[in-house]
């Protein structure tokens, strides 16, 4: 660095400017060497809790759902609150990917393959439990409007349908930009490996991409229609995720608030998990210049920014509760806090608004340690809040009479951990298979890369 | 890669490595001053700036988006529309059929993935041509090189300047780290695909024996074990069967005594024909509507015993006996009270047609009758 400090020139994203070969190599060794007995044991622990979640769930189809906790009037528990945490989980993905891509955040490339894949993973997982909700997955196809022996559409004035639309262009969006991002990186390893089976697989999947700047002309184009087009869309899905719960009557989930509150707790909940799993990810894999501390240090950032929203929205809804003076809406809301399920709402104030603050000290927000745990308190915290929303409010309806106390149960806890065992199962799949971060992007921001003008 | 012979016949074209990105900045400002038309720059990241340098047009992708992202709209706005208020209007609500504002997130839903999705075949598909693992590049060490730390120029030998010597001495005088010529694998140009070769059509005999047994598995098999048999074994009885819950042993209940089901009709006439006729007065009048309807119900429920006009030619050859006509003077000479109990209480053999027939039916079913009786024994006037 010069003395003349200029402010206008970013620290560089990549530490220690490796040389573009190397990069090549750091990011391709995790593909061609065995795996570590470690590797192996993280992909026991996971796929053995896909399993347990497979046979609760098999259970659940053949017994029937009477097998979970689900009451009246708890009619949607678990299965929902796992839909949105998992929805939520998958919108830090986008941000990265997209979001800061449109405001040219280089600091992004070391984190946005990983973390789009991780949308991708979440959003699969997601999109089974509306599904495993129903009790009779395999009738989802009328979800869809296809054309069918009844002569029945589905309902466009519902939110559930808008949920099936938004969720499945997510997903379907999600892959596209993933996939689009993959192929330079697949045309790299095609070219790189030896193995004869490796080379026809990837030879497919990179379409014969050539490295070409007439390709790379339209490709950087695509990118940012992609990214223009995943901004407002990430956007929507957990809005209309919201709308699921705000175009209902029920005071609790009735508000305008709703849709800005879960897009926060969605981008809050899934920088969380981004940054656990990269935590792990970097210090296996050695991609530690890659996936910096800085770049961290900046999602530490991003958590403490969403916590604080989110926590705006806890106080703004008391607030019109209060307000409003509507007598339902303030016992709700009193109720959240000091009633029947005050235990989940106080679990879930103390890790999303309370200690997300330690963020605010520069030693802790470089602290992996306890970044790492802050992380995990967060993600409890989120899963939380959206089990306050859902559990709490449905317990206590307009009718006293039919109140009930809902409590899951083994099965219920089964499903939940299969759920963490496929999405983990997935992203531990992925990171031996595919290159965790994407080597054409970060090859463009290294020092050196690029041409100089004159 | 032992097939390739360098002759002049089957040259693709030749490349120059470089390591340095800023030599390729000036590679580029001579061929395009040169007028070079087939050439291409490669590296394993965009590189930025280059194509400007290359006189590269504006790529069309932003058009295509919005082409594509309307027509997901238009289509969103058509499917909405049709279903909800054409071709099976529900009211939701109290909101009118065509509710817009509720229809506006499956409408930028499908602007979002039309756009996006087709943009990308477009441009892998029709503006790359892919997949493509045949071209002459694939495989070859300049690829590799480029793929890794190195930066390519390459011209094509079709391109109209292309003279073998030239071209090397210019790549030579930006000081290229390395120039490598590269020629078409003989045996790929020569490949033609057969349609009739063994091993493709064993391979599509194969895929239909999967996909038929899978197909057939699942609708003759699968669908009847359980849970997916929930819609065939029900906790309901079926029609006459016994139950083991009532101590009677019947399944099919009576209702309780005194009690009158929903829309259930009281008949206040039961076994008086006479006082029926009197006092039952035909609400509808002899509009073309009712007389259509009461057509449609007599051709349905009358005329297989009664005949197409009531002259009690019975459709039903014997098995049944047949009615006397409804054109007797009995008959004409009733009023519409008395027809309408003989459709609520069956006459000899006739049974009751009250289940099949609402109120205005019946009196619909009368009018028609009377229209019948008054065609075969039109009056002097009728004819005038």
């Amino acid at each position: 660095m010069s003395s003349n400090i200029d402010y206008s020139i970013e620290p560089e994203v990549v530490e220690g400017q490796p040389k573009l070969n190397q990069i090549n190599e750091a990011i391709a060794k995790p593909l061609e060497t065995r795996p570590s007995w470690k590797y192996l044991v993280a992909l026991g622990i996971s796929s053995t809790m896909l399993l347990i979640g497979a046979v609760c769930l098999g259970f659940s189809f053949y017994y029937g759902i009477g097998l979970w906790g689900n009451n009246q009037p708890v009619g949607w528990a678990i299965p929902i609150v796992n839909f949105v945490f998992w929805v939520g989980i998958g919108h830090a993905g986008t941000l990265i990917s997209a979001i800061l891509f449109l405001f040219r955040q280089r600091w992004r490339t070391g984190i946005s393959r990983f973390a789009e894949a991780m949308t991708i993973f979440a959003v699969i997982t997601a999109g089974l439990f509306p599904l495993i909700h129903t009790g009779r997955p395999w009738l989802a196809g009328y979800l869809f409007p296809l054309p069918n022996q009844h002569r029945l559409w589905v309902n466009f004035t519902s939110p559930l349908i808008w949920d099936v639309f938004a969720v499945s262009t997510y997903l379907t969006v999600s892959f596209v930009f993933w996939y689009i991002g993959l192929i330079p990186d697949l045309a790299m390893l095609r070219d790189r490996t030896k193995s004869k089976i490796k080379k026809t697989i990837y030879s497919i999947f990179s379409l014969g991409w050539r490295h070409s700047n007439r390709h790379w002309h339209h490709y950087e184009m695509i990118y940012l229609i992609l990214a223009g087009f995943a901004t407002p869309l990430v956007l929507s899905v957990h809005t209309i995720v919201s709308f699921d719960f705000a175009v209902s009557i029920l005071p609790g989930w009735h508000t305008t608030i709703f849709p800005p509150y879960f897009v926060a707790g969605a981008v809050f909940s899934g920088f969380a998990m981004v940054q656990n799993v990269l935590i792990v990810v970097r210090k296996i894999f050695n991609l530690e210049h890659i996936i910096t501390l800085d770049t961290l240090e900046k999602m530490n950032k991003v958590m403490l920014a969403t916590g604080m929203m989110v926590g705006y929205a806890y106080g703004m809804e008391f607030f019109i509760a209060w307000y409003s003076g509507n007598p339902l809406e303030s016992f709700v809301f009193l109720n959240r806090a000091f009633g029947n399920y005050a235990w989940a709402y106080w679990i879930m104030v103390s890790c999303n608004v309370i200690f997300t603050q330690l963020f605010w000290f520069k030693k802790i927000r470089r602290n992996i340690v306890a970044m790492f745990i802050i992380g995990v308190l967060v993600n409890v915290g989120m899963w939380f809040e959206r089990f306050v929303i859902v559990v709490t409010t449905l317990s206590r309806d307009f009718l006293p009479s039919s109140w009930d106390y809902y409590k899951p149960t083994l099965v219920d806890i089964g499903i939940l951990l299969g759920s963490f065992g496929l999405f983990f199962t997935l992203v531990i799949l992925f990171i031996r298979s595919l290159p965790v971060v994407s080597i054409s992007e970060v090859k463009a921001v290294v020092k050196g890369s690029q041409p100089v003008h004159h | 890669m032992d097939n390739q012979m360098n002759t002049s016949e089957n040259l693709y074209g030749v490349g120059a490595l470089f390591k340095d990105p800023n030599k390729i900045v000036k590679v580029v400002e001579k061929l395009v001053e040169l007028g070079y038309k087939h050439w291409d720059v490669h590296s394993s990241y965009p590189l930025h700036g280059i194509p400007k340098r290359m006189r590269l047009k504006w790529s069309p992708l932003g058009y295509v988006a919005l082409i594509l992202g309307l027509t997901g709209t238009l289509t969103g706005l058509f499917l909405t529309w049709w279903t909800m208020s054409v071709d099976y209007p529900l009211t939701i609500g109290g909101k009118p059929w065509f509710s817009f504002p509720a229809f506006v997130p499956v409408l930028f839903e499908l602007t979002v993935l039309l756009a996006s999705v087709g943009t990308a075949i477009v441009m892998l598909f029709i503006i790359f041509k892919f997949p493509n693992n045949q071209h002459p590049l694939h495989d070859t060490e300049y690829m590799k090189k480029v793929s890794v730390d190195h930066f390519g120029v390459f011209i094509e030998a079709k391109d109209e300047l292309f003279e073998l010597e030239k071209v090397k001495s210019l790549f030579n005088d930006f000081g290229a780290d390395e120039i490598i010529e590269i020629a078409y694998d003989r045996n790929e140009v020569a490949f033609k695909p057969k349609v009739f070769d063994v091993k493709f059509i064993s391979f599509l005999v194969v895929i239909a024996i999967i996909t038929s047994s899978v197909a057939y598995l699942f609708n003759n098999k699968i669908l009847y074990f359980p849970p997916f048999d929930f819609m065939l074994n029900q906790f309901r009885l079926g029609p006459q069967e016994s139950s083991t819950f009532f101590a009677d042993g019947f399944g099919m209940r009576k209702p309780p005594a005194g009690t009158v089901a929903r829309n259930q009709e009281f008949y206040p006439f039961k076994n008086k024909p006479d006082e029926a006729g009197m006092k039952l007065v035909n609400p509808l009048l002899a509009t073309k509507e009712n007389l259509e309807l009461g057509r449609n119900k007599f051709n349905t429920f009358c005329s297989p015993c009664h005949g197409w006009r009531g002259e009690g030619d019975s459709r039903l050859n014997g098995q049944f006996p047949n009615p006397p006509s409804l054109h007797s003077e009995k008959v004409r000479n009733w009023t519409d009270g008395r027809i309408y109990h003989v459709i609520m209480e069956g006459q000899n053999v006739m049974p009751s047609y009250a289940s099949q027939l609402t109120e205005k039916e019946r009196w619909a079913v009368i009018l028609y009758i009377r229209s019948l009786q008054r065609a075969l024994n039109a009056k002097q006037e009728d004819i005038q």
